[in-house]
């Protein structure tokens, strides 16, 4: 069985929501929309669900089309957001709805629902009125609800969006536990790229660009992993939280005769000589930034030399290192620091203003101060190259420097004093 | 959608016919009676009304009576809504529920109740009689201002507590203990934090206290006498004692424009009274007294508050029983001991009530559910114009509505003067807006995603409709019906002036009663009186268990 959505648009008067939309999922994938809200993935779950028709484009199921096969006759589930439990109906009369509607005899239905909420872990809950839950068990006895008629594709809008942070990271667990073991092809729509990497076994990033008057188009596809280490644009990066990007020009080919210099033992003890291991042999570039000449090795393409590119530097490029005048090599004034657990999140400024975030291990003998100088080592293995979008230099600023982590406002240009580049 | 949404302004249509036939037309004659009585376009009558001494004493009176009123009904009301507000206390929702009693019960019934209580053959004179070996009852009550003001205070209380208390309720406690924390004592808190915020509340609710008062006829008719007359009874003496239709209409022109002139200060208030706050649960604001002074301020206001409701309505009821043989004034209803073929036995208007009352709650439910769904549905330009005009029927005064009527209806083209179908069409205008208010939220409360998830879980359009939206509004449908219902019951303005002699429905039978002398007459109206309570009260009961919002929210 396959899902294939076929270039679907979508517009409301003076609202374009969906631009030119394709994707495809195959049986017993788990495939994540992501995007910021207001990009549309809630109408396109709407219109493969049947709700909203579609102005152009087609949406096919095990290969037929969908339009003459009205929402109640498709057999797929749709979670919604805020459930839309009927609070007239206990959980019982809530997860058996679907089943009655197919026709099941009552016994069957006794059982599936027993299943259901197995499944969910609800089992004894039957008869409870569902004003009276929680918002976790309302969001089980929604996935019940949608999982007991076992329909062919179950779509979830933002399940986990009414919960709070804690909650959410357990049901993130339960949610692909439970998907992968009904096995059911799922299209999961959010716009935390958290929830995205764990559960999806696929990402789409949808991007709408309203000021240029276009709904959401599919800015990336890709597995989770591949789309973190390799985004395909600036705003795929910013999108999930990589937020350290510089305009920079291709030099050449790194001949490699200052590796030693750039790889020289940092100050913790760690050896980077041995860079990350990489997916693709292409031969690492020098490149020229305004933070100096870097080293970029984790490339997707051959760049040549004079072509100007984005620089990406991974959080966890940077380490303490002796002051020296290589590459990769930049000093900067710590600005913030704050404690993670894990890691410190440091944020220095450099050169020309720019601001670097940095994940830094913790360790006993480093001690961050703000305000005082430090130098850091760029592992040329963390830095990537982006292609340069057209567009974000149309839309004249392009923010280097905004938050880091996983606030709200990533999204939005950022409102504190920043180095913007211009075209 | 479109298709649906034609649909759904096509069935608008039904109740904006009837709205027209018998509400505006009605009005319009009204209107026009009073403008142009011999054809053509004449302002003297409006003018020269002015010069009148009856005018112009029945629009001070009505004025300063409803001020007065108000003013009282607001005292009684304002410390109970705090109560109710802030302190939790056992019993208090049935307390609370008990408040509302009042709302529906016809003003025939308090009428009678107050003379039950209050009145020279009332309990407390009796027994003060009894006691004091007095020739003459002591309290003199009866028609004097003050039995008119206790029952106006008596009737509106709860719309006090109810549009006040409920507002207080869900005032976030954060913004006091924030302007306490801050430094600021008690009093100052209150003034300066509580009562700003409240006042839009207080207004709006002080308004629509007014507005009742305002457009009060049955109480004042009954225990005023013939020296209190507001423009309402004004009409009424003109238009059915005197037979002056013009100044009859020229009253109600006046009537009209002052209660639409108070309903649209008032509907600016109650917008106002809703601003956006951090609204809080109830439950969440409410704390138990724990102080001494708290704890007996919290049982005497509420002790005070349930004896001042329910007393009168007791006494009604024991001074209904006959002494030696207790049910003797209920039998007596249905006797003819007249020997007159034209007699109507007053039992009869029990039948004739329970038969409009029906025909009133079909008609009213069936329009107002049709108006409702429009308006639920309906977004921008058509919702904001037809929102009014749906709530205009509640600002024109019934006895200007019956006077409507009999110049609308006593002639050619509509004829209908015979025929006892007025009376339910009068009471369907009436209960229609209570019906479309309760239905409303019910149906606007309605979340699409609900009939959505339904319709991708398997039920095809309609089944989803009768498995969800019916279910949910069914609720809200039948409080609406038991509504209609209790209004019809207790209607008494209009129905007076338009109901056929040999057609009384049991408020217009106890006005009857009522206004005749003899014992066996004042024992009969208390008996039908205490029926008519009986029904009010079990339809109250009913409207508690059923409704979904809260009820006074016009």
């Amino acid at each position: 069985m396959l899902l294939e959505v076929e270039r679907v648009s979508k517009s409301y008067p003076g609202l374009p929501v969906l631009h030119d939309v394709s994707l495809t999922a195959a049986d017993g994938e788990i495939v994540c929309i992501l995007g910021p809200s207001g990009c549309g993935k809630s109408t396109l779950l709407r219109i493969i669900a049947g709700l909203e028709t579609a102005d152009a484009g087609r949406v096919l199921f095990d290969g037929q089309d969908m339009a003459t096969v009205p929402p109640h006759r498709r057999r797929f589930g749709l979670m919604f957001q805020d459930y839309a439990l009927f609070p007239h109906k206990d959980v019982l009369g809530n997860v058996a709805f679907g089943l009655r509607m197919a026709g099941l005899p009552g016994a069957e239905i006794r059982r599936r629902v027993q299943e259901a909420l197995t499944l969910v872990g609800l089992s004894g809950y039957e008869r409870r009125r569902v004003t009276e839950l929680s918002g976790g068990e309302q969001q089980r006895v929604a996935l019940a609800r949608s999982l007991a008629p076992r329909p062919r594709l179950l779509m979830l809008d933002e399940p986990l969006g009414a919960l709070d942070r804690a909650l959410r990271e357990q049901l993130m667990n339960d949610l692909r536990g439970i998907l992968k073991q009904v096995g059911v092809m799922a299209l999961y729509v959010t716009h935390d790229q958290e929830e995205a990497f764990a559960l999806g076994d696929r990402i789409v990033i949808l991007r709408a660009r309203p000021e240029l008057g276009e709904g959401g188009r599919v800015e990336q596809v890709g597995a989770p992993q591949k789309v973190y280490r390799r985004p395909a644009s600036s705003y795929v990066a910013r999108f999930l939280g990589l937020h350290n990007l510089i305009e920079g020009q291709v030099i050449g080919p790194w001949s490699g005769g200052e590796l030693a210099l750039a790889s020289a033992p940092a100050r913790s003890g760690e050896d980077l000589a041995a860079p990350m291991p990489r997916a693709d042999a292409f031969d690492p570039v020098l490149v020229q930034t305004s933070l100096g000449v870097l080293i970029a090795a984790d490339l997707t393409r051959p760049h040549a030399a004079g072509e100007r590119v984005i620089v990406l530097i991974r959080p966890e490029a940077a380490a303490r290192c002796p002051a020296a005048a290589m590459p990769n090599v930049v000093q900067g004034r710590v600005k913030e620091v704050s404690f993670r657990g894990s890691y410190h999140l440091v944020r220095t400024e450099h050169a020309g203003g720019i601001v670097l975030t940095s994940e830094a291990t913790v360790a006993p003998d480093q001690i961050w101060q703000i305000g005082e100088t430090v130098c850091l080592r760029l592992n040329p293995a963390a830095i990537t190259l982006l292609e340069v979008a057209e567009s974000n230099w149309r839309s004249s600023e392009f923010d280097i420097c905004g938050h880091s982590g996983y606030d709200e406002g990533r999204l939005r240009r950022s409102h504190k004093p920043c180095q913007t580049i211009h075209a | 959608m479109k298709q649906r949404a034609t649909l759904s302004s096509l069935l608008f249509l039904f109740p904006l016919a009837f709205l027209a036939v018998f509400f505006f037309y009605p009005l319009v004659l009204v209107i026009l009676r009073s403008f142009a009585a011999e054809g053509r376009f004449d302002l003297t009558p409006l003018l020269t009304i002015w010069a009148e001494t009856y005018f112009r004493r029945a629009l001070w009176f009505t004025v300063w009576q409803a001020t007065a009123s108000t003013a009282l009904t607001l005292a009684l009301g304002l410390p109970a809504a705090f109560v109710f507000a802030r302190y939790r206390f056992p019993g208090k929702r049935l307390v609370q529920a008990l408040t509302t009693i009042p709302f529906v019960l016809p003003a025939m019934v308090v009428s009678a109740a107050f003379m039950a209580l209050l009145g020279p053959r009332g309990w407390l004179n009796e027994l003060l009689m009894a006691l004091f070996g007095l020739p003459r009852s002591p309290i003199r009550l009866q028609q004097t201002i003050w039995l008119i003001l206790i029952a106006h205070a008596f009737y509106n209380t709860s719309v006090v507590v109810r549009l006040v208390g409920g507002f207080w309720a869900h005032l976030d406690r954060k913004l006091t203990d924030a302007a306490r924390v801050l430094g600021g004592s008690r009093w100052r808190v209150f003034f300066e934090i509580t009562l700003p915020l409240l006042l839009p509340a207080i207004i709006a609710a002080g308004l629509l206290v007014f507005l009742f008062c305002f457009t009060s006829f049955g109480v004042i008719l009954i225990l005023g006498g013939p020296q209190f007359a507001t423009l309402e009874v004004e009409i009424y003496r003109q238009a059915v004692t005197l037979f002056r239709l013009s100044d009859a209409a020229v009253l109600s022109l006046v009537q009209m424009g002052l209660t639409f002139v108070i309903m649209a200060v008032y509907s600016r208030a109650q917008t106002r009274a809703a601003v956006p706050l951090n609204v809080r649960s109830a439950e969440e604001t409410a704390l138990p007294a724990i102080t001494w002074p708290g704890k007996a301020f919290v049982g005497l206001t509420v002790g005070g508050l349930l004896l001042f409701l329910a007393v009168p309505l007791f006494s009604l009821a024991l001074k209904s029983l006959a002494l030696p043989d207790p049910l003797r004034f209920y039998r007596e209803l249905f006797m003819n001991r007249s020997s007159s073929i034209f007699y109507i036995p007053p039992g009869l208007a029990i039948r004739n009530s329970l038969l409009f009352a029906t025909l009133a709650t079909g008609l009213s439910l069936v329009l107002g559910t049709l108006t409702a769904t429009a308006l639920a549905r309906s977004r921008g330009a058509l919702g904001r114009w037809l929102d009014p005009i749906v709530l205009l029927p509640l600002g024109a005064s019934a006895v200007t509505l019956g006077f409507g009527y009999i110049l609308a209806f006593g002639r050619p083209p509509l004829d209908l003067r015979a025929s006892p179908v007025l009376v339910p069409f009068a009471h369907t205008l009436v209960a229609f807006p209570f019906v479309v208010r309760t239905l409303l939220p019910a149906l606007r409360g309605l979340n699409p995603r609900w009939s959505e998830a339904a319709t991708i879980l398997g039920a095809a359009p309609w089944r989803a409709w009768r498995e969800i939206d019916l279910p949910i509004i069914g609720r809200a449908l039948l409080v609406a019906a038991v509504f209609a219902f209790t209004v019809s019951m207790g209607e008494f303005g209009a129905t007076l002036l338009i109901a056929r002699p040999e057609f009384p429905t049991m408020p217009v039978a106890i006005f009857r009663l009522l206004s005749q002398p003899g014992a066996l007459n004042y024992g009969q109206a208390l008996a039908m009186s205490t029926l008519l309570m009986l029904v009010c009260a079990a339809g109250f009961f009913l409207i508690e268990r059923f409704r979904v919002g809260e009820i006074g929210e016009f």
